[in-house]
């Protein structure tokens, strides 16, 4: 019954494959051939087997005990082939009918035999292995069912991707990571750390560090004193100094200094792993070398069309930079090297980058001048708002309005607008990160201050609740004394709340600004083109302010130098993922709209190429540089005595060793404190760095073999190209000639027909004799192959042994007859005559 | 669920989900997507497995394709005889070919294919004549159309036979920075 449906299914596939034979093109019908072949003996195997199933018409299980082992193997291997051919069913470039056909068939034989597998006691375990593996694969189509539900705004990331091409929507996909990754931080910082400190930790106002002193508690819940991130707010969960110092909190005995520690080293774990993993992923799924210039029309040709444009608008554009790509590709490859004032460039370009610096070094110092100057208005009364925020806005402006400045400078410079995006990218880049630093330059001399505070209010501190004490006993009071109410109190500055607040503060004035930008310079912008056009002077649409681009690579470090503050703030203040959960959140929607709303395609798209792994890498090295001050501070700066999990000890750290010295059995004391030993750190930090030395230096020797491989191949094809259009262009006299000639050495043969083609190519303009000038220019490092008239592809081995350039024109004895020379009857060379049959000779 | 049930039966689901890279969800929408381009004609039930073709003119009109200067060449390709008429097979299939899942060798094979326009398994002159065109809607003039043909022909034919088999195409598209980010269709 079974059979004979599937011979006729065998036979339907026959049907359709002989229908579509002559369609495939030949090596791929040889290739079915020999898949059907094997197919068919694997068919007949099939037939064998089950026909001996079927004669031998006894019950299932003898059949299987008849089968022989080397049977029984190949059946197994048939199996294997069959399920390998499923798992990989989607990959095969079939159709649907005979991909849904051939997957019956072969799901239908390993149904079948595979029952049939094992023996004895191995048989039950396969069977059991079998369905576990049956079950799994279930599972996992399940979960990646799910998972694919899980993933959001594909619909809108979908839109903006048939608006404006893949390049913009790169910049989504990157902030949907990114939001990705900071819902895991945010797991575990809330998870880990609020919650359980909000549940079980001591409620609000039952000690000092979590109660709003008496002086700030009449103004605590105005709002203006809200929004700078002070009175309640200070005094909360979101910041480090709230926290308590107790050693295990609630009836769980949660030991939450230790879990806070634990959770602010592994939300850099986690970042750096994620990272490291996805620029992994990325660089595995790049075989692509991208600075390889071999392919450089045929991948505008083959590659420049986005398959992801819907849109007529963007179509246009796209149809327009294609064009201008082209041509302007021809013109390169026509005068590779025109001349020009290399001087004036150079100049220009040096002055370029002066400004440019002048401008760096300008902003560090004015970032560092109002640094320090907040610091003078943080110990005056009743400051203005401009002056409480003084640090925040310079800094947001000077993020807004020196990339642009950078923009106008470096239209100085004139280089390709993909070497130009680079250089931008590394001025914006070198900008926010001077800023950055000189902002927690001047904060860690405002962190010291306050150490120094520190000591003073500790003995304060000290004698107020001595003399509380004594005050209480002196009254004579047999009670225990009136606890002295915690707002009372007298607190140290605990700079780590500070350095939380300047954070937090400093994220959320950069959201604010990033938004008001987008609304003012992209909507507003586009709402005056669109609607004063109509009584305009004149066209402001295609004209002076016309509409926004996109600014994809402002963008990627916005976030990218965003997520660097979060990085940085997160260990002091743990709300602050919060906040850009909520910032990324609402990005994503804002965004999107503003994008889709106002602004209009690129002009022209130079992507950088392999940019994904481009920004990975910033961001990595943005995690690496805001880890550092955090673990600055964590290793060598005493904690605030009053506040925040860790006070009362010497460093932060100690809450390690404390645990594994209360918690522990000793033995693992003693292994932690062998580990710990410098001694034996020293000599593991060595063998990392030998051992980077040497995958450095095997992967150096692969980049190396690989280049010579494909310098080879390059060579092989020059060659073979050279001697095919020898072929074509020598006639059989010629032949004869050579065969005459055949004292003179072989690579001299070579050189004139190099010579025979050059005096030729000039009227014939062949494809291949015109098209590597600068190739062969690199291989022989002589300047006569510039122009596209010298065309002549020369055998490479002639270049590597001689030095080309006076060989190649110096007339040779028996063969005088330099550049250009009008061919005529050569004396002493009677059978050369049929040489000057060339046409247009 | 019972919605579900009634388009498909389980099994055609998971035979679908093993012949392409979506899950079961996108196959459903993307049954939607097909049946909203015809509702008179596509039944809602495809478990006993109608024979319904769509036109080419009516493929051609989705939003993802209508912009796309070889969206006949696209519909060519993957329609069962070559004419642009689409079964829900070859829909699936041509959804399945240029989604983000499917691996670089297969989206080659198939981007061959769209490339040579004549069909004969060999992308030569014309057809690069052809795709220049599309990708520039004519504005290159005649002399920088056969340039640009003879440069791709330099660089990408191996073999030497001055046209482009599979085998030059793949080893020069897999290559390609921005093939696999390009030669995409979100649905």
């Amino acid at each position: 019954n079974s059979d004979g449906k599937k011979a006729g299914e065998e036979g339907s596939r026959q049907r359709e494959r002989g229908k579509k034979a002559p369609t495939k093109d030949q090596k791929e019908s040889e290739n079915k051939e020999k898949k059907t072949n094997k197919k068919e003996k694997e068919g007949d195997d099939k037939q064998k087997t089950d026909r001996k199933n079927s004669t031998t018409s006894s019950s299932n299980s003898s059949d299987e005990e008849s089968l022989s082992e080397e049977e029984l193997a190949m059946l197994m291997e048939q199996v294997e082939q069959k399920k390998k051919l499923i798992a990989t069913m989607r990959n095969k470039p079939w159709r649907m009918m005979k991909k849904l056909s051939v997957l019956r068939e072969a799901q239908a034989f390993v149904e079948k035999f595979e029952g049939a597998l094992g023996k004895g006691k191995g048989k039950k375990l396969y069977a059991y292995k079998m369905m576990m593996a049956k079950k799994w694969v279930k599972f996992k189509r399940d979960f990646d069912n799910f998972k694919t539900q899980c993933i959001p705004w594909e619909m809108k990331i979908k839109e903006v991707e048939s608006h404006f091409g893949s390049s913009v929507a790169s910049y989504f996909i990157f902030l949907r990571w990114m939001y990705g990754v900071n819902l895991v931080l945010f797991g575990l910082i809330f998870g880990l750390v609020i919650i359980p400190e909000i549940l079980m930790g001591m409620p609000y106002g039952s000690m000092p560090r979590k109660t709003v002193p008496r002086a700030e508690q009449a103004t605590a819940m105005d709002f203006s004193v809200l929004w700078d991130f002070e009175g309640y707010i200070k005094y909360s969960a979101l910041f480090y100094g709230y926290y308590n110092n107790q050693r295990t909190i609630g009836w769980l005995k949660y030991r939450l200094p230790m879990a806070y520690f634990m959770v602010g080293i592994s939300v850099f774990g986690y970042s750096l792993m994620v990272v490291i993993r996805s620029m992994a992923r990325n660089a595995n799924e790049s075989t692509a070398d991208g600075d390889d210039d071999n392919f450089i029309f045929s991948w505008k040709m083959f590659t420049s069309w986005d398959y992801l444009i819907g849109n007529p608008e963007t179509a246009d554009n796209k149809f327009a930079s294609i064009t201008t790509s082209f041509k302007e590709s021809i013109v390169d490859e026509q005068e590779s090297n025109k001349d020009e004032n290399i001087h004036l460039r150079r100049f220009l370009r040096v002055l370029a980058n002066v400004l440019i610096i002048c401008c760096l070094c300008g902003s560090g110092y004015l970032i560092y001048f109002v640094v320090k100057r907040s610091q003078t208005f943080s110990k005056m009364q009743n400051v203005g708002w401009y002056e409480r925020n003084e640090v925040e806005i310079v800094m947001s402006l000077l993020g807004m309005f020196c990339p642009p400045l950078f923009e106008t400078i470096a239209a100085l410079e004139n280089y390709h607008p993909r070497i130009g995006l680079k250089w931008q990218l590394g001025r914006i880049f070198a900008l926010f990160l001077g800023n950055l630093y000189t902002f927690l330059l001047a904060l860690m001399d405002d962190v010291n201050e306050k150490l120094a505070e520190e000591d003073v209010v500790k003995n304060i501190t000290h004698w107020t609740l001595i003399s509380h004490h004594n005050s209480s006993v002196g009254n004579g009071s047999t009670a225990t004394p009136p606890p002295l109410d915690p707002a009372d109190v007298p607190r140290g500055p605990c700079w780590e709340t500070t350095v939380g607040i300047e954070i937090v503060r400093l994220t959320v004035s950069d959201i604010l600004v990033t938004y008001i930008t987008i609304l003012v310079g992209d909507f507003i912008r586009a709402c005056f083109v669109r609607f004063m056009n109509y009584c305009w002077c004149w066209d402001l649409e295609a004209g002076f302010p016309s509409y926004a681009e996109f600014d994809i690579s402002g963008n990627v470090l916005g976030l990218i130098f965003n997520q660097g503050m979060i990085w940085m703030g997160s260990f002091y203040a743990p709300g602050l993922v919060g906040i850009n959960v909520l910032r990324l959140l609402t990005s994503m929607y804002f965004q999107c709209w503003a994008v889709m709303s106002s602004n209009v395609p690129h002009a022209r798209v130079f992507k950088a190429s392999k940019s994904n792994n481009f920004y990975m890498g910033l961001l990595l090295l943005i995690l690496f540089l805001s880890l550092l001050p955090v673990a600055y501070t964590i290793m060598s700066l005493p904690p605030s005595f009053d506040c925040g999990p860790f006070s009362g000890k010497k460093r932060m750290y100690e809450v390690i060793q404390e645990t594994i010295e209360l918690d522990f059995p000793l033995f693992v004391a003693k292994i932690f404190s062998y580990v710990a030993n410098p001694g034996l750190i020293i000599p593991a930090i060595l063998l990392m760095v030998l051992a980077i030395y040497y995958l450095n230096a095997v992967a150096e020797a692969y980049q190396r073999a690989n280049a010579e491989l494909k310098k080879k191949m390059q060579m092989q094809r020059e060659e073979e190209k050279n001697k095919r259009n020898n072929k074509a262009s020598t006639n059989p006299v010629l032949q004869d000639l050579e065969d005459l000639f055949t004292p003179t050495t072989k690579s001299e043969s070579h050189l004139k027909q190099a010579e025979d083609k050059k005096i030729d190519s000039p009227n014939r303009t062949s494809p291949a004799a015109k098209t590597r000038p600068d190739k062969a220019a690199a291989l022989g490092g002589s300047p006569m192959t510039g122009g596209r008239g010298t065309a002549f592809t020369p055998p490479p081995h002639m270049f590597v042994t001689r030095p080309p350039a006076p060989h190649v024109w110096a007339p040779y004895p028996g063969q005088p007859r330099p550049r250009g020379y009008p061919l005529g009857p050569v004396p002493g060379r009677g059978r050369g005559q049929p040489r000057y049959s060339y046409p247009a000779q | 669920m019972g919605n579900k049930q009634t388009i498909f039966t389980p099994e055609q689901l998971d035979a679908y989900q093993d012949c392409t890279f979506f899950t079961r969800k996108e196959i459903l929408r993307l049954f939607y997507r097909y049946r909203d381009l015809a509702p008179q004609l596509v039944p809602p039930d495809y478990t006993d497995k109608p024979d319904v073709t769509l036109p080419y003119q009516l493929i051609g009109s989705m939003p993802e394709l209508k912009d796309n200067p070889f969206r006949q060449r696209i519909a060519e390709v993957f329609s069962e005889n070559g004419d642009g008429n689409m079964t829900l097979d070859d829909f699936l299939d041509m959804f399945s070919v240029l989604s983000e899942m499917a691996p670089r060798d297969l989206k080659a094979y198939y981007a061959f294919k769209i490339y040579d326009f004549n069909n004969d398994d060999y992308i030569c002159k014309s057809d690069l004549e052809k795709t220049v065109n599309k990708l520039t809607r004519n504005e290159l003039t005649p002399e920088e159309v056969r340039l640009v043909c003879e440069k791709v022909i330099y660089e990408a034919d191996v073999d030497n036979d001055g046209k482009l088999s599979l085998e030059d195409f793949q080893h020069m598209i897999i290559r390609a920075p921005d093939f696999l980010s390009t030669f995409h269709i979100r649905i």
